[in-house]
This record gives structure tokens, C-alpha cells and sequence, in this order.
């Protein structure tokens, strides 16, 4: 097996109205935390959810490999299935489906196998724990009527359940107040240190980050990578900000 | 036929298994007054009854079709035949019943359920009841649970000759008429006063002959302060010829008795169901309704509550699932003249594969029924492009002190949910039937445990498009 959990080769793509990424290259390995940034409209999101499969975008050029695998064309499922997991921006509410049994729904199509019952349940209390979550938000309908902050909750909690092998947070830490941001800081940590899962985290600010050891700092500016570096990016951005790489652009 | 054909994995061919050679007498097919006579003769009905059954015909006769709902054009009710008798008379014990027709109840799991969570069941197949019994626990409580024919000559008579079509006369619609003229089978139930009956009562109804009519009628009384649950279940196969079901139900419910009648229909893709049910609710009553319709090639079914007595109160609570070749035109109607009455009414519809459903409430708020309230609240999901979802709400109101509302979504099923689910490792199929099973949920919960899960099957196999 290659020593890389995720390869994307010069990956275009896009809406039925235009692309919004020209050519990403980015290599993940098993472990890694990685960082993508940018500022507004830069096409972060299209690159999380094409990663995922949302088939809202279309791949127009280029390919992903996971595990070795070629998904550029596999369903969601799949990917899911191969180790992979995104947090999403603003989670679905689906009434009628309790987040318990959905998460339990999951992990039973992922493994194949029937669940432990009393395992799973003593799981599911823990992590909920962990994350501060009231331990009835187990039987409400998935994120129906949920708060921002617990939706994200909800997000990190399906995340350490299924303990992928990579999981893309998608602004997981937009919209949180400082002690959410804490918690859900907390949970990632957990997932990195129990499962020693690599992680993509998308994000325009840097607050979920200081808790993290970071690994690799992506700049995603107009749909192309202006810069890859380490943490150090963080604090360079912190400082100044997205200036320079959209005035870069604006030269070339 | 294997058993293959009829493991659950194989669709809706639960359901469609026929049984040939179980009928040992079929009435010409049509509607004469001869035919009529014939019925009358066969199922030994006293006097007034033969004449009852010949009035209803002469009023049929006079009647027109329905003109505003789905086409009925291809029912011919000239080549129904009205009257299949099978080949044995009703038993109390399953092991009497002939095998053919036990193992077809068998398949439908009524013995198993019977067994299980009970009280009493009867199974009718085709024209008759093939069997009828009643738990002994319940029976010496005085509950009378039995076959209309019996009841029409047992101790009860006198009861059922004064309720029997009284609440859905003959002149209410054509196919009421129909029902007057050619009924047969269906249960009698009499729950005497201040009785609660803590587990439900069951009737099943089979279909099983080609070209065939059901007709059978079903008259409950539960008595003041009594409490009970009766549930009906119904199936056909399917034949390449239109099957009609035209059955009647009328359910008294008295002064401070509860009723709860749970219906989960389930016909074949050749049949009109043509049902017609009502209730009369008394002085501060509680009847509450829970319907599951699959199945049948065209329906027209809107359940009537008469809210009568002052405090009397009604919850409708219903799923409508209309797939492909469907169309399912259902309903309920809350009809308050008592003061302080309340109603409500709760629908769920899916359509899908050009499925057309169309939900019509009605809510009549009379002079009389000072300080009334009602809600109405209708969701319909679509799950493509060609199927199509109506709801059809009327509300009179004659008093100005109701408190009245209504509420209607339609909707669809969303890409990023589908996502959403998929995202997590579940496939597109079940990611769709996750979030049908969702939309469903209020009114599934609703259901008897059993039916609970067989109507998730339904929805199941109907996402995959094998029902």
C-alpha cells in the first residue's frame, strides 16, 4: 500500500456554471493534520465536498486517489466506506431518523457486521460526554432544531464513532462561540489521538487551531493552491492576512 | 407455487401468491335483482334483509358514478362477481380451516399474530369468514366479537338490525347502494359498558378470486366508558382483471368510550377500493383513527367522524403511499355539532414512480358546536419529476367561536440530504428510504408493532421500486 492516504493529482472542477478549481495537487498521509485556508469564495468548500462526492460538483479534469484506490468517480458511499468523512458547513436535518440510529445505521454499513449493542452504547455516552452534548440529543431527529453549535457537535460525534481514516472539516468552527470551539477542539484532538486519523481542516480563521499540531498549511486562492507550507503559514496569515496572495494573483 | 415466490426479498409477491381451486360456489357474475335474491338465499338472511338487500339495488340502479375523483372507467361492476363462497364454512380452531386457506393466512403471519399480541381474530376470504375466535378472557367479559351473519340471527339481533346502515345509509353514494345490496362477511363487535379490552381485536380480509367483489361489512359498538382497539388488515393478489372492494364500516363509539381502529390496506395493483367508513363519536368520546393505504389501482376512502356529544374528540392520524399506476384518493371528514368537540387530522403522503395522491379534508364546524377546534395538518412528499401530490382542504364553519387551522407542505427529497446520509457510508437507496421512513415516522409509530414494520417493508421495497 502506497504511504499516502490521499493523492489528489491536478484536480479541476466545478458547477454546471464554471469551475472553481484549476489543477489541485495535495497529498495527505496517514496521520497528518493539514490546514486549508483562504479567504471568502476561494472554492474551499467545492474542494471538500469534490472530495467527498457531492455530486453537486462535477470533476472536469484530474483525479483522487484514497487508500491507493482511484475514487474520482465513486459514490459518497464509498468513499465513506473506504475510511473517509467530511463535517459539514451547514448539516441536513432529517426528520423521523434519530441521530442514534443513524450513526448506528453507519457504522453497520461500513463494517458489514452487526453492532455490539452494549459496546456501541457505552461508546455513543462517552463521546457525547466528551463533547458536552445533552445525552437526549441521542433520540432527536438528526439536527432537526438543532443549534449551530450543536449541529457541529453532532458533526464531531458521527466523526469519533465512525473513526475514519480522514476526516474534512468543513468550517466546523464557523459561527461557535469560544467554548464550542473548545469543545469541538477537544473531540478532534481525540479523534487524532485515538485513531491517529489525519485530518483536512478547512477554515478562514485560526482559533480551532491553536489546540492542534499542524502539519502542512494550504492557501487555496481563486481555486488554485497560492502556497503550501508549515504552521508557520498560520501565524504569516494571522499577521497580514490574504493580501499578498490576492495581490500576487492580481499581478500574474 | 415455491417458496421462493413469496419470501419477503421477492417484493410485494408477499402478498400476490394465489391460491387456486379454493371456491365452491361463484355467483354469475353481474347485478341482477335474481343475483340479489341469490345472496340473499345463500347466506339464509331473515326476511328483512332480503328486502333491505332488493331496495338498496333499486337505489343503486338509480344512482350515478362518482364523477369527481380518479376514473373509474375500467371497474365494469356488470363483471364483478359479487358473491365468492369458499369451500368451507367458518372455524373456530385454525387446524379446521382448509390448508390452502390457512397456509394463505399462514404467509400473512394472522395465526403468528394472533398468537402473539391478540385479543380475538376473524379472516375472512373472498365472500366469507373462514375463521373466528375470540380469546376466552375477553369473551367472558361479555365482549361479543363475531361474523355479521351470525349476528344477524344470534342474540344481538335486535342491535345490528337497528345500527346496520344507519350511520352510511343506501342513498349515500352509489357504491354504499352497492354494499347494501351484495354485502357479506365482515364482524360484528360489542364492547358492553364500562369494558376495556387491553389487547386488540383483529379482522383480516383475503381477496383471493379473479373478477371478484368484497363486500363485507364490519359494525362496531363500544358501549359508554368501554375502551378498545380493532384493527383491519387487507391484501389481494394481483389478477389482470379489476377486483372491487366496496366494504363498509360503521363504528359506534359511546358517551366516554374510547375507540382506536387501525387499518393497514394493502390490495393489489387491479383493484378499486371503494371503501366507505364513519363514526359516530358521543359525549365526551375519543375515536382515533391510524391509516396505512399501499396499495389498490384507484381509492376513494375518506373516513367520517361525526363529533356529536359535547366534548367528543377525533384523531385521524393517516400515510398514503402511491407508487406507480396508483392513484389514491383519500380523506377525512370531521363533521362537529357538539359543543367543546375537537378534532385532528394528520397526513403523511408519498408519491413516487407517476403515483398520483390526492388528500382531501373536509371540517364542518355546525351551529351547534360552540367553542369547536380543529386542526388540519397535511405533508406530502414527491420523490420524482412525474409523480404527483394534491391536498384539497375545506373548512365550513358556522359558529364564530372555533378554533380552527390548517396547515399543507409538499416537498421533495433533497440532494445534499441524500449526500448527507451518503456521506456517512449508507447507499443512495437507503440514504432515499432513511429519509421516506423519517417523513413516515409520526404516523408509523402510530401503528401496531407488527404493522409497524411490515408498512417500513412496504416503503422499502416501494423505494426500490419492487412493490
Amino acid at each position: 500500500m502506497s504511504e499516502k492516504l490521499l493523492e489528489v493529482r491536478n484536480l479541476s472542477a466545478g458547477i454546471e456554471e464554471g469551475e472553481i478549481l484549476h489543477g489541485i495537487d495535495l497529498e495527505i498521509r496517514p496521520g497528518e493534520t493539514h490546514v486549508l485556508m483562504g479567504p471568502n469564495g476561494a472554492g474551499k468548500s467545492t474542494l471538500g465536498n469534490t472530495l467527498m462526492g457531492n455530486p453537486a460538483y462535477q470533476v472536469t479534469g484530474g483525479s483522487v486517489y484514497f487508500a491507493g484506490q482511484d475514487i474520482t468517480k465513486a459514490p459518497a458511499n464509498e468513499r465513506a466506506c473506504l475510511g473517509m468523512f467530511m463535517s459539514f458547513q451547514n448539516p441536513l436535518e432529517v426528520p423521523g431518523l434519530s441521530l442514534e440510529s443513524f450513526i448506528r445505521s453507519a457504522i453497520r454499513q461500513q463494517t458489514g457486521k452487526p453492532i455490539r449493542l452494549m459496546q456501541y452504547q457505552r461508546k455513543l455516552e462517552e463521546t457525547m460526554a466528551l463533547l458536552q452534548m445533552d445525552p437526549s440529543y441521542a433520540q432527536r431527529d438528526l439536527n432537526l432544531g438543532f443549534s449551530g453549535g450543536e449541529k457541529k457537535k453532532a458533526e464531531i460525534l458521527q466523526m469519533l464513532m465512525l473513526s475514519p481514516k480522514l476526516a474534512i472539516l468543513d468550517e466546523t468552527d464557523s459561527g461557535l462561540d469560544v467554548d464550542a470551539v473548545r469543545t469541538v477542539s477537544a473531540g478532534i484532538e481525540a479523534y487524532h489521538r485515538q485513531t491517529d486519523g489525519a485530518l483536512l481542516i478547512i477554515t478562514h480563521s485560526t482559533r480551532i487551531l491553536e489546540a492542534l499540531k499542524v502539519d502542512r498549511v494550504h492557501i487555496l486562492v481563486k481555486g488554485q493552491l497560492a502556497a503550501s507550507g508549515g504552521s508557520e503559514l498560520v501565524e504569516e496569515i494571522n499577521r497580514s492576512g490574504f493580501e499578498a496572495y490576492l495581490k500576487e494573483d492580481a499581478q500574474a | 407455487m415455491s417458496e421462493q415466490r413469496i419470501s419477503g426479498e421477492q417484493g410485494r409477491s408477499l402478498y400476490d401468491f394465489i391460491d387456486v381451486g379454493t371456491d365452491a360456489y361463484r355467483m354469475t357474475e353481474g347485478l341482477t335483482e335474481e343475483i340479489v335474491t341469490r345472496i340473499s338465499e345463500e347466506k339464509h338472511d331473515p326476511e328483512w334483509m332480503r328486502t333491505f338487500r332488493l331496495e338498496a339495488l333499486r337505489i343503486y340502479e338509480q344512482m350515478r358514478m362518482p364523477d369527481w375523483g380518479p376514473s373509474i372507467e375500467g371497474l365494469d361492476v356488470g363483471r364483478i362477481a359479487a358473491y365468492v363462497r369458499p369451500k368451507t364454512d367458518m372455524k373456530d380452531s385454525w387446524d379446521q380451516v382448509p390448508e390452502e386457506i390457512r397456509t394463505a393466512f399462514d404467509r400473512l403471519g394472522i395465526p403468528k399474530a394472533e398468537h402473539e399480541f391478540l385479543a380475538g381474530v376473524g379472516a375472512q376470504y373472498d365472500s366469507e369468514l373462514v375463521y373466528h375466535n375470540v380469546r376466552e378472557s375477553v369473551a367472558s367479559q361479555g365482549v361479543v366479537y363475531t361474523d355479521m351473519e351470525s349476528a344477524l340471527t344470534g342474540e344481538y339481533a335486535e342491535m345490528v338490525r337497528d345500527h346496520f346502515m344507519k350511520l352510511v345509509p343506501v342513498t349515500d353514494h352509489k357504491f354504499a347502494a352497492l354494499h347494501g345490496a351484495v354485502w357479506s362477511g365482515g364482524s360484528f363487535v360489542y364492547v358492553p359498558k364500562g369494558v376495556h379490552v387491553d389487547i386488540p381485536l383483529q379482522s383480516y380480509f383475503r381477496l383471493n378470486a379473479r373478477g371478484a367483489g368484497q363486500f363485507e361489512h364490519t359494525l362496531i359498538i363500544v358501549d359508554e366508558g368501554a375502551d378498545l382497539h380493532f384493527i383491519e388488515g387487507c391484501s389481494a393478489p394481483k389478477w389482470n382483471v379489476a377486483n372491487l372492494h366496496a366494504g363498509c364500516v360503521e363504528l359506534f363509539v359511546r358517551k366516554g368510550a374510547r375507540l382506536r381502529y387501525s387499518t393497514v390496506e394493502n390490495w393489489s395493483r387491479n383493484m378499486y377500493n371503494l371503501n366507505t367508513k364513519r363514526a359516530l363519536v358521543e359525549e365526551n368520546a375519543r375515536m382515533e383513527w391510524v391509516s396505512g393505504s399501499f396499495g389498490s389501482h384507484v381509492s376513494y376512502l375518506y373516513p367520517t367522524t361525526i363529533l356529536k356529544g359535547a366534548g367528543a374528540d377525533c384523531e385521524y392520524t393517516g400515510i398514503t403511499f402511491a407508487g406507480q399506476g396508483q392513484n389514491l384518493d383519500t380523506g377525512a371528514r370531521m363533521v362537529h355539532l357538539g359543543e367543546d368537540t375537537s378534532s385532528m387530522i394528520t397526513t403523511k403522503s408519498i408519491s413516487r414512480g407517476g403515483g398520483i395522491s390526492t388528500f382531501r379534508s373536509a371540517v364542518e364546524i355546525r351551529k351547534s358546536a360552540a367553542r369547536a377546534r380543529a386542526t388540519v395538518d397535511c405533508s406530502s412528499l414527491m420523490l420524482d419529476d412525474i409523480s404527483r401530490s394534491d391536498t384539497v382542504p375545506e373548512m365550513d364553519v358556522r359558529t364564530g367561536d372555533a378554533n380552527v387551522g390548517h396547515e399543507a407542505k409538499i416537498g421533495r427529497i433533497s440532494d445534499e440530504a441524500v449526500f448527507y446520509l451518503m456521506s456517512r457510508g449508507v447507499s443512495e437507496a437507503e440514504a432515499r428510504a432513511m429519509i421516506v421512513s423519517g417523513f413516515a415516522d409520526s404516523v408509523s409509530k402510530e401503528l401496531p408493532l407488527e404493522y409497524a414494520a411490515e408498512m417500513n417493508n412496504l416503503i422499502h421495497l416501494e423505494m426500490e421500486g419492487r412493490a
